[in-house]
C-alpha cells in the first residue's frame, strides 16, 4: 500500500466541471442498452431492493412514530400527533441547548479541518520536500490509531491545558482525528487539477496564493464540500470525546444526550424518539446535500467509517 | 534543491528555471511546503502522536491517580497480568474478534451486493440509492436509540410480532444472553452495510465499460461478466475498505457502549469497551495503556496477516 496509489486512487468530482455522472438515466425510453437476454429481470432488482428498503426505513419509521404519537399510545399509526415529546426534550432535557453546542462544534470542526487540510493538502500534491514520504505514511498509520483508545492521554494533555469541560477540547479532538483522512482526499483533489493551469495565472500576474485562490479553489469546491460535510457529521455524531472532556451539562452535545436519556432508570420512550429526530435533522440535510458526490468524492482508499 | 517545485506529469512545460519561477511566485518554495504542512503536523503530533506515546510509557508503569502509593515503574508486570491472570482480556478480546467477523463478512456481502444493484439502470434509481445509504450517516448512539425503541419489550417490535402469532409478549431482545448477540448484529448492520454499498458502488463506476461489451460479444453471461471483469476489479478497493473496516469495527465503541453497556452479564464487552472502563472507571491508567498496547500489537499484526493473505496489490495484473 503505498502512499501514491492511494492519492491516485481519489477521483476528483472538482476537476470536471461537469456534474458527476451518477444518475444518467438511458437516453430514450424505448433503447435498448444490452441485448435482450443479458437485460437484468425487473424483479431482481426490486424485489431485493424492496427487502432492503423495508429493513432500512422500518427503523425510521419507528422513531418518527415513537416522536410524534402520544405517550401510551400503541397505534402504528403517527396519528392523532402530538408535539409534546418534542417541546418537554428540547426545555426540559436541554436539548435546546446540546443542539447549540453539538453545532457549534460542527461548525468549527469543519472549518478547522477544511482550512488546515487544504493547506496541508495543497504541499503534498504540488511539492516535492523531504520529509514528505514520512508524512504521507504517518497520515496513512494515524488512520488505525482509535481515538477511543486514546481518551486517557488526550484528557491528561486536556487538563494540562486547562481545556477540560471547554468546548475547545472537543473541537481539537475531533479536528485532529478528522485531518488525515481529509488532507489525502484533498492532495488527490488537487492533483487532478492540472498544475499548468496555476502556472498561466502565474504568467498573468496572479503571485501562488491569489492563482490558487482564483483558479483552484473554485474548480475543488465539490471536493471541499464533501470533505467539510464528511467532518461536520463525523463531528455533530461522535459521542466519546464530549462524553469524557465535557462534564457540566451545559457544555454537552446531542449525542451525550441520548445517551443519558437511554440510560435512566426508566426510559422515555417518547422523549427518546423526539431527541433522536433532533439528532438526526442536520445530518439528514448534509446528506441530502452531499449525497451526488458520496459515490464519485470518495474512494475506498481513503475513507474510514 | 534546484528543483524544489515539481510540476505534476500533466503540466506540459518542461521544468523552468527555478530562480525565475521563485522570483515570478513570489513565494520561498523551498519552506513553503513546510509552512503549510506546519498547522496539520503540529495537530498529529501532539494530540496522536504525544498521546500514543504515553500509551506505551504508562504501559511499563503502575500508575493509578487513586492509589499513588503503588505508582513506579512496572517493568512488564502489567503485561504478565494481562496474559496470566486477567479474567477478562482472553474473553473480551474473542468477543472482539467474533464481533469484527460476523459484521465486516456480513457487511461486505449484502453491500456487494446492495451496490450490484443500484448499480443497475432502473425507474426509481437516484431515489432508491439515497434511501438505501442514508443510515450510513447516522451516529453510533442515535442508532442505539432507534434499536433500543425497536427492541424494548413492552413497545418494540417484538410486541406486534407477538400480536401476529411470532414470538412471545415480553421478549427483551438485548437482556437475554441468547438473542443479545444477534440483536446488536443486526443494529450495526443496518449502518455498516451502507458504507460498503457506498465504496463499491464507486468502484463498480471506475471499472471500463468496452469490458464488457466485449464480453458481451464473446457470449460470456452475467455471472462470467461478474467474475472475470467486475470482481478483479474491484478487488483491491475490497480489500482495502475491508481492512478499514475491521480496525474500525474492533474500535468503535459508540453502538455497544450505548446498547447494551457490554451487558448483559458482561456478554458483549469488546476489549476496547474493556479498556475503557479499565481507564475511565476503575482508573487504572497503567494497566489499561498496557491493555492498549496489546491492541495496537494485535490490530498491526491481524492488518499485515491480512494484506499477506489478500495478496494486496499483487503481481497478477
Amino acid at each position: 500500500m503505498t502512499a501514491e496509489s492511494t492519492l491516485t486512487a481519489a477521483p476528483a468530482p472538482g476537476a470536471a466541471q461537469a456534474p458527476p455522472p451518477l444518475d444518467r438515466t438511458p437516453p430514450t425510453a424505448g433503447r435498448k442498452r444490452r441485448p435482450a437476454w443479458d437485460e437484468v429481470p425487473r424483479w431482481q432488482i426490486y424485489l431485493p431492493l424492496g427487502i432492503y428498503l423495508v429493513f432500512t426505513l422500518v427503523p425510521f419509521y419507528w422513531i418518527l412514530l415513537f416522536a410524534v404519537r402520544p405517550a401510551g399510545s400503541t397505534s402504528l399509526l403517527p396519528w392523532p400527533m402530538t408535539t409534546d415529546h418534542f417541546e418537554k426534550v428540547w426545555t426540559e432535557r436541554s436539548f435546546g441547548v446540546f443542539f447549540q453546542n453539538s453545532l457549534l462544534i460542527g461548525v468549527a470542526v469543519l472549518v478547522m479541518t477544511t482550512v488546515v487540510a487544504l493547506a496541508g493538502g495543497y504541499a503534498l500534491a504540488r511539492f516535492d520536500f523531504r520529509i514528505k514520504k514520512g508524512f504521507m505514511l504517518a497520515l496513512l498509520c494515524s488512520q488505525f490509531v482509535p481515538g477511543a483508545l486514546l481518551l486517557v492521554p488526550l484528557f491528561q494533555i486536556f487538563a494540562e491545558l486547562r481545556m477540560i469541560n471547554s468546548l475547545g477540547s472537543v473541537i481539537i479532538a475531533e479536528t485532529v482525528f478528522q485531518l488525515p483522512l481529509s488532507m489525502i482526499l484533498i492532495s488527490g483533489f488537487i492533483r487532478n487539477v492540472p498544475y499548468s493551469l496555476e502556472e498561466a495565472a502565474w504568467v498573468d500576474g496572479c503571485n501562488r496564493f491569489s492563482a490558487f485562490r482564483i483558479v483552484v479553489l473554485p474548480l475543488l469546491r465539490p471536493g471541499l464540500v464533501a470533505v467539510g460535510s464528511f467532518a461536520f457529521v463525523h463531528a455533530w455524531n461522535h459521542f466519546l470525546f464530549a462524553l469524557m472532556f465535557l462534564s457540566s451539562q451545559s457544555k454537552q452535545t446531542i449525542p451525550v444526550g441520548l445517551n443519558t436519556l437511554m440510560g435512566a432508570d426508566s426510559v422515555d420512550l417518547g422523549a427518546l424518539a423526539a431527541g433522536g429526530v433532533i439528532a438526526a435533522v442536520p445530518v439528514v440535510i448534509v446528506f441530502a446535500f452531499i449525497q451526488k458526490w458520496l459515490v464519485t468524492g470518495f474512494s475506498a482508499g481513503a475513507v474510514k467509517g | 534543491m534546484a528543483s524544489a517545485v515539481t510540476s505534476p506529469p500533466q503540466a506540459g512545460k518542461p521544468q523552468a528555471d527555478p530562480a525565475r519561477r521563485r522570483r515570478r511566485t513570489g513565494a520561498a518554495p523551498r519552506r513553503l511546503p513546510y509552512l503549510l504542512i506546519a498547522p496539520a503536523g503540529l495537530l498529529m503530533l501532539g494530540f496522536i502522536a504525544y498521546p500514543v506515546l504515553s500509551v506505551f510509557y504508562y504501559s511499563l508503569q503502575h500508575y493509578n491517580p487513586t492509589k499513588p502509593w503503588r505508582n513506579g515503574f512496572a517493568g512488564l508486570d502489567n503485561f504478565t497480568r494481562i496474559f496470566t491472570d486477567d479474567p477478562h482480556f482472553w474473553g473480551t478480546l474473542s468477543f472482539s474478534l467474533k464481533w469484527v467477523v460476523v459484521e465486516v463478512t456480513l457487511q461486505l456481502l449484502f453491500g456487494l451486493a446492495l451496490a450490484l444493484i443500484v448499480n443497475q439502470t432502473f425507474v426509481g434509481r437516484a431515489l432508491g440509492r439515497a434511501l438505501v445509504f442514508s443510515p450510513w450517516a447516522v451516529s453510533g448512539v442515535l442508532t442505539s436509540a432507534i434499536w433500543v425503541l425497536l427492541y424494548n419489550s413492552q413497545t418494540g417490535i417484538t410486541r406486534y410480532l407477538a400480536d401476529l402469532g411470532i414470538g412471545e409478549y415480553g421478549t427483551s431482545l438485548l437482556s437475554d444472553t441468547a438473542t443479545v448477540f444477534p440483536a446488536a448484529i443486526v443494529a450495526d448492520l443496518w449502518r455498516g452495510v451502507p458504507f460498503f454499498a457506498i465504496l463499491i458502488l464507486a468502484d463498480l463506476q471506475s471499472v471500463p465499460k468496452d469490458l464488457y461489451e466485449a464480453a458481451e460479444v464473446d457470449g460470456a453471461g452475467r455471472i462470467r461478466q461478474f467474475l472475470h471483469i467486475t470482481l478483479p476489479h474491484i478487488r483491491d478497493a475490497i480489500v482495502l475498505s475491508t481492512l478499514l473496516r475491521a480496525v474500525w469495527e474492533f474500535n468503535n465503541v459508540d453502538l455497544l457502549y450505548t446498547l447494551t453497556g457490554g451487558g448483559p452479564a458482561g456478554e458483549t464487552t469488546t476489549l476496547p469497551l474493556y479498556i475503557a472502563h479499565t481507564s475511565v472507571d476503575a482508573h487504572n491508567f497503567g494497566y489499561a495503556s498496557a491493555l492498549t498496547t496489546v491492541a495496537f500489537v494485535i490490530l498491526l499484526f491481524c492488518s499485515m496477516v491480512y494484506l499477506r493473505l489478500s495478496k494486496f496489490g499483487g503481481d497478477g495484473k
